[in-house]
C-alpha cells in the first residue's frame, strides 16, 4: 500500500539501526507512549534489534486500557437497558468491568454493536428513533476529533435518542505525570504521532523545556519508529532536550486547525482517573455545557456502581512503564487475551497483548517450553 | 486505536451540509468525513482514522525522509567497499548456483 511499504523497508530499516548503533554510547532509556507504537515494536522485534543501550519502555497510550473501571462497569449497566442499542469500537468489548464485559451483555440479550465509525451510531439513532442510541466514546485526541463530530451532527440535527459516555483522554498531562514521578526512569518520549496530527506539537514545548527530556513526534511503521529513536538517541547524547518532529508527512507544528475548532466547541478540559494509574489533572475531555443532553452519565441514571479490581492484576505498572508486561505473575497463565485480568491483555494496543501475541515470556518461560 | 492508514480520496461530496468523500486503501472503497481536511483534493492522500481524514498526508515530505534515509550509511559503504554482509551475501549465490 502506498506509504505504508515504503516505511517497512528493511534495508533502510538497517541503515537506521547502524546510525543509532554508531551513535550510542551508553544506556539511555526512552518510551513510547502510544500502544499502536508498542505493537509495531514489538511484532517488527524492534526492541530485539536495537543496540543493548537503548531500552523502550511502554507508556500509558492504550485509551481502552486506562478507560477507569466505574466508566465501563456504568457502560456495561446502560448496555443492558433494554431500550437501549449500545455501539462501541470492538476493542472495548472485551474489556473486564468488575463482573462481567460488554461481549457478557450481549450473550445475556443486550443490543450491543461494533461500529467502525461513531458517525455509523448516529446512523442508527437516525434509523431507530424508537430506541436508545449510546456511543461509547473513548480515545486519545486522535479520536477526538471524530467523537466529536457525531455528537456536533447529533444536536445540530435534532437526533434526541443518541447520546455518549465520554472517556477522553489526553498526551501531555499523562507525559508531565511521568516525568513528575520520582520513579520513573524515562529519559526520552517518542510521542504518539497522529495525536500530534491533530494536536500539532507546540503544547509539548514547555514539557521538553521544563523536564529538559526529548520528545520526538513519532509515527508507527518500523523506519518511522527507528526514525524517532535515531533522533532521540542524537539528542540524549548530545545533552539536549527539545521537541522535533520525525513523521512530517502527516504532522505540522500548528496540527488540524478545523479539527481543533470543533473540539474547543464540544468539549471541555477534565480531571479523568486513568485505570490503574489513577487521577491526572486536567488530563481529559468531557461534554461542555451546551452538549450536556447527549451526556449518557446525565441521561441514564446509574446508581450502585462498586468497582472491584483484579488483585493480581499489575497493568497500573505496565501502563507507567514500571515493569514489562512478562515480570507480572499472571502474565500467560491466569491471563490472557481470552481470559484477560486487566485491559492491557485485551486491546489490540495494550503492552500485555502484544507481549502474548507475538510470544515474549520471560526467558526462563521460553526455556522450559 | 490511534493507528491511521494513508487513502487517496476519489470522489468529494456533502451530505447533509457535512464534507464526506470516498477513500482508495489498496483498492478498498471507503466512506471518509472530509470535514476536517477542507483544502484536500480528490487524487491526495490523507491519514484516516475511524472513518475520518485527520490530516493531509504531504507527499513531497514522505519522499523526503525516505531520501533522507536511502542517503544515510553511503558515505561509509563508499570508504568501505569490502562490506562483509555485501562479500558473504554474493558467497551464497555462488555456493547456491
Amino acid at each position: 500500500m502506498k506509504y505504508l511499504e515504503e516505511f517497512r523497508d528493511p534495508i533502510l530499516a538497517r541503515r537506521l539501526l547502524d546510525e543509532i548503533t554508531g551513535t550510542v554510547t551508553r544506556p539511555w532509556v526512552m518510551m513510547e507512549v502510544c500502544g499502536g507504537q508498542t505493537h509495531s515494536i514489538i511484532r517488527n522485534g524492534i526492541d530485539r534489534l536495537l543496540p543493548p543501550e537503548v531500552e523502550l519502555v511502554h507508556g500509558p497510550g492504550c485509551p481502552v486500557c486506562v478507560t477507569p473501571l466505574d466508566t465501563i462497569d456504568r457502560a456495561l449497566s446502560i448496555a443492558s437497558r433494554p431500550e437501549v442499542i449500545f455501539c462501541s469500537f470492538g476493542d472495548m468489548l472485551r474489556v473486564p468491568g468488575s463482573a462481567k464485559d460488554l461481549f457478557r451483555v450481549k450473550s445475556e440479550g443486550g443490543d450491543v454493536r461494533i461500529v467502525y465509525s461513531p458517525l455509523d451510531a448516529v446512523d442508527l439513532a437516525r434509523k431507530n428513533p424508537n430506541r436508545e442510541v449510546v456511543f461509547f466514546a473513548i480515545g486519545f485526541e486522535t479520536t477526538a476529533p471524530a467523537n466529536a463530530m457525531a455528537v456536533f451532527l447529533a444536536k445540530q440535527q435534532g437526533i434526541a435518542n443518541f447520546s455518549m459516555i465520554v472517556s477522553h483522554v489526553l498526551v501531555p498531562p499523562a507525559i508531565e505525570a511521568i516525568c513528575s514521578s520520582p520513579t520513573t526512569r524515562v529519559q526520552a518520549f517518542l510521542a504518539a504521532g497522529h495525536v500530534c496530527s491533530v494536536m500539532g506539537y507546540s503544547e509539548y514545548l514547555p514539557l521538553a523545556a521544563r523536564f529538559h527530556i526529548p520528545i520526538v513526534v513519532t509515527g508507527f511503521e518500523p523506519l518511522d519508529v527507528l526514525e524517532g529513536i535515531r533522533k532521540a538517541v542524537l539528542q540524549l547524547e548530545s545533552g539536549r532536550g527539545e521537541v522535533e518532529n520525525a513523521y512530517p508527512r502527516a504532522v505540522t507544528r500548528e496540527g488540524n486547525l478545523e479539527a481543533q475548532k470543533l473540539l474547543k466547541e464540544v468539549f471541555v478540559v477534565s480531571d479523568r482517573n486513568w485505570r490503574g494509574i489513577g487521577t491526572i489533572p486536567n488530563s481529559g475531555w468531557e461534554l461542555a455545557e451546551d452538549y450536556r443532553d447527549f451526556d449518557a452519565s446525565y441521561r441514564f441514571d446509574v446508581t450502585q456502581i462498586k468497582t472491584i479490581e483484579s488483585s493480581v492484576c499489575r497493568s497500573g505498572e505496565v501502563l507507567q512503564g514500571l515493569i514489562k508486561p512478562n515480570e507480572c505473575l499472571a502474565f500467560g497463565k491466569e491471563c490472557t487475551p481470552r481470559n484477560p485480568l486487566g485491559a492491557t491483555m485485551v486491546s489490540s494496543e495494550g503492552a500485555c497483548a502484544a507481549y502474548y501475541n507475538y510470544g515474549r515470556f520471560l526467558d526462563s518461560e521460553t526455556a522450559k517450553g | 486505536m490511534c493507528l491511521g492508514i494513508p487513502g487517496r480520496v476519489t470522489e468529494i461530496y456533502e451530505v447533509g451540509g457535512t464534507r464526506m468523500g470516498k477513500c482508495d486503501f489498496d483498492g478498498v472503497i471507503k466512506e471518509v468525513c472530509l470535514a476536517y481536511v477542507p483544502e484536500t483534493t480528490v487524487g491526495e492522500y490523507c491519514i484516516v482514522h475511524v472513518g475520518f481524514a485527520i490530516s493531509r498526508l504531504d507527499e513531497e515530505s514522505a519522499t523526503e525522509t525516505l531520501s533522507l534515509m536511502r542517503g544515510m550509511g553511503i558515505l561509509n559503504e563508499e570508504l568501505n567497499l569490502e562490506d562483509p554482509n555485501t562479500s558473504s551475501a554474493s558467497e551464497n549465490r555462488d555456493q547456491g548456483a
